[in-house]
C-alpha cells in the first residue's frame, strides 16, 4: 500500500536521534515486557508504556530495538522539536 | 476504609493504583489464586514462542508494589457474606472483611468435553502454570492436535511450532475465525500457518482423546478418521468466573452486571475486567470484553468510584492488536457477525462488540496486508488491519472519535477504491488546523 506524504512523518531513527524520542501508545500495550527485554541499555520501556510516557531517558540512544521487537505496534519514533515541521 | 480485590491481574492492579490516587492510608488487600501473581497474561504468547523468559512477564518488581502499599495474599475465595462483609477461604484460612469489595476474577477456558479430556497432556492457556506445562511437553512432545478458534488457538498453534513440534490444527468449519475475519483475511492467516508447517484440517471434530498407559496417544474425529499426536491444547473460548458472584446473589448475566460505575447491584461491591458485563453505549446491550485495555480502564474507574470519587466507565470501541500467524492484526470496532462453530460465547483477546452487523464494507489487499473498513452512513464502525500497521493509529482515532466520514464516504464505496491512500488523506487534513 503506497500511502501519502503524512506518514513520511513516521521518521526513522536516522532522522530522530538528535531530536526524538520512543513513543508509547499504551491502548495497544499489554505489558509483555519485550521492549524491555530487549533493551540493550536496561532502560523498562514497559514502565513508559504504562504511564503513556515518552521514553526520555538520558542513556536512550534509539537504536529501535524495543520500536522493532514490540509485537502490537505500541512503540513508535517521534520527533519531539516543536520547531521541526510535522512535529508533534 | 479497608479496600479488598479479589483477583490479581491488571483490573486489579489498575483498581489498586486508582485507590491510592485518592486514599493514601486505607487498607488494601488484594487476594490472588494464581500463584505467580500479577503478570502479563497476554505476554504468555511470546513466552510460548521463546520471545521472552518467564521472568519478563512481571511488570512489577516487588519495590513497586511495596510503594503501593497494600496486601497480598495468596488463597481463593469461596463465600461473600454480604449482609456481614465478610470473605470466606477454601482451606481454613481466617475470614477477611470488607467496607468495598472489587470483583476481578477474569474468565477460564471452556473445558473440552469429551472422552480422555482429563488426561495429562491435554492441556489448555489460562495461566503461567498452563504455558509451563505446554513448554514441557512441547519439549518432549513430536506432534500436537489444536483445538478452537480466536488468537489463543493461534498462539498455542504458533508457540508449539515455534519448538518444533509438528502441529494438526483442527477447525469444525471452514475457516479460521469465521465470525470476525472475512474469508480473504482467513485464507491469508491459513496460508501463512501452512507455510509455517502446520496441517489444517476443515469440518473437523474431535470426539474423543485416545491414550495408551495413561498418555495422550492421538484424536478420534467424528469422521472417524485417528490422527496420531503426542499432546491436544485446546482454546474453545472463555466463560466469565461469575461463580462467587452468583452464589452471593449478585445480578449475573454472562458476565457479573455492573452499572457505569462498575458496581454491581450491591452498592459495596464492585466488579472489573473479563468477569465484568458492562454496558456498551453504541449497540445499547450489557457485553463482555476480554482485553487487557478495558480491563485495566475498568480496573481504575473501579478504584477510584470504591475511594469515593464518582468515575463513569464509557465504554470506549472495543480495540485489539494481535499478531496472526506472524502478520500484526489491528480490529477495531465493528467487523464481523454471527457465530463460529470453533468458539463457544467469547475468546481471550475478544469483544462481543466485534460481531454486530456492519452497514457496508469496503477492503483493499496487497501481498499480505489487508484493509477493511466496515461503513457507516456519516462514521466508519470498524476496521481491520492486517499486516502493514502504519493506517492502524488513524483508524482507531477515526473510529473511536466517531468523526464524520461524509466527504470521502462516497471516494470509499467507488469500485477498486484505493481505501487506504483515501483514509490517509483524509487523516492528514483532519488533522492539519485550519
Amino acid at each position: 500500500m503506497g500511502f501519502l506524504t503524512f506518514f513520511k512523518r513516521d521518521a526513522d531513527k536516522h532522522t530522530v536521534l538528535a531530536s526524538g524520542h520512543v513513543v508509547p501508545d499504551s491502548a495497544r500495550c499489554v505489558q509483555c515486557g519485550i521492549c524491555t527485554y530487549n533493551c540493550p541499555i536496561g532502560i523498562d520501556v514497559r514502565a513508559h508504556a504504562w504511564r503513556g510516557v515518552p521514553v526520555v531517558h538520558s542513556q536512550c540512544i534509539t537504536c529501535g530495538e524495543c520500536v522493532a521487537r514490540c509485537p502490537r505496534g505500541v512503540l513508535r519514533f517521534e520527533q519531539t522539536d516543536l520547531f521541526t515541521k510535522g512535529g508533534e | 476504609m479497608n479496600y479488598v480485590i479479589i483477583g490479581c491481574g491488571v483490573a486489579g492492579i489498575a483498581a489498586i493504583e486508582a485507590i491510592r490516587s485518592v486514599d493514601k492510608t486505607g487498607g488494601i488487600v488484594m487476594i490472588g489464586d494464581d500463584p505467580h501473581g500479577f503478570y502479563s497474561r497476554p505476554g504468555l504468547a511470546y513466552y510460548l514462542t521463546g520471545e521472552l523468559h518467564d521472568k519478563a512477564l512481571f511488570p512489577r518488581t516487588s519495590d513497586d508494589l511495596r510503594k503501593l502499599n497494600f496486601n497480598y495474599v495468596k488463597g481463593r475465595v469461596t463465600r461473600i457474606l454480604r449482609d456481614r462483609h465478610l470473605l470466606e477461604f477454601a482451606a481454613g484460612q481466617a475470614p477477611l472483611s470488607y467496607d468495598r469489595l472489587l470483583i476481578a476474577v477474569g474468565a477460564q477456558a471452556m473445558p473440552l468435553e469429551v472422552p480422555g479430556a482429563d488426561l495429562e497432556g491435554v492441556l489448555k492457556l489460562d495461566h503461567m502454570e498452563d504455558a509451563k506445562r505446554i513448554l514441557k511437553f512441547a519439549r518432549r512432545g513430536r506432534t500436537a492436535v489444536v483445538v478452537g478458534g480466536g488468537i489463543t488457538a493461534l498462539e498455542l498453534v504458533e508457540g508449539l511450532v515455534s519448538h518444533g513440534v509438528k502441529v494438526h490444527y483442527l477447525l469444525r468449519g471452514d475457516r479460521y475465525w469465521s465470525n470476525v475475519l472475512d474469508e480473504q483475511e482467513s485464507r491469508i492467516v491459513e496460508h501463512r500457518l501452512r507455510e509455517e508447517g502446520v496441517k489444517l484440517h476443515f469440518h473437523a471434530e474431535v470426539i474423543e482423546v485416545a491414550d495408551r498407559n495413561g498418555k495422550v496417544s492421538g484424536v478420534r474425529l467424528l469422521t472417524g478418521e485417528f490422527l496420531k499426536c503426542d499432546l491436544v491444547a485446546y482454546a474453545i473460548g472463555i466463560r466469565a468466573r461469575t461463580d462467587l458472584a452468583k452464589q452471593a446473589g449478585l445480578a449475573i448475566d454472562r458476565g457479573i452486571l455492573v452499572n457505569e460505575y462498575l458496581q454491581t447491584n450491591d452498592p459495596a461491591i464492585f466488579a472489573a475486567g473479563d468477569v465484568a458485563q458492562v454496558y456498551d453505549p453504541r449497540s445499547k446491550r450489557s457485553v463482555l470484553d476480554s482485553l487487557w485495555g478495558p480491563a485495566r480502564q475498568q480496573g481504575h474507574a473501579a478504584g477510584l468510584n470504591m475511594a469515593g470519587k464518582p468515575f463513569a466507565y464509557i465504554k470506549a470501541v472495543p480495540f485489539n492488536v494481535t499478531r496472526l500467524a506472524g502478520l500484526t492484526t489491528t480490529i477495531i470496532g465493528t467487523v464481523g457477525r454471527g457465530r463460529d462453530d470453533d468458539l463457544v460465547g467469547i475468546a481471550r483477546g475478544d469483544s462481543e462488540t466485534w460481531r454486530q452487523l456492519p452497514e457496508c464494507m469496503v477492503a483493499q489487499t496487497g501481498e499480505v496486508n489487508r484493509l477493511r473498513l466496515l461503513i457507516g452512513e456519516k462514521i466508519l464502525l470498524g476496521a481491520i488491519v492486517i499486516g502493514d500497521q502504519k493506517l492502524s493509529y488513524p483508524l482507531e482515532k477515526i473510529i473511536s472519535g466517531n468523526m464524520d466520514i461524509s466527504l470521502i464516504r462516497e471516494k470509499l464505496l467507488m469500485p477498486n477504491a484505493k481505501v487506504g491512500d483515501i483514509v490517509a488523506e483524509f487523516w492528514t487534513g483532519a488533522r492539519i488546523p485550519h
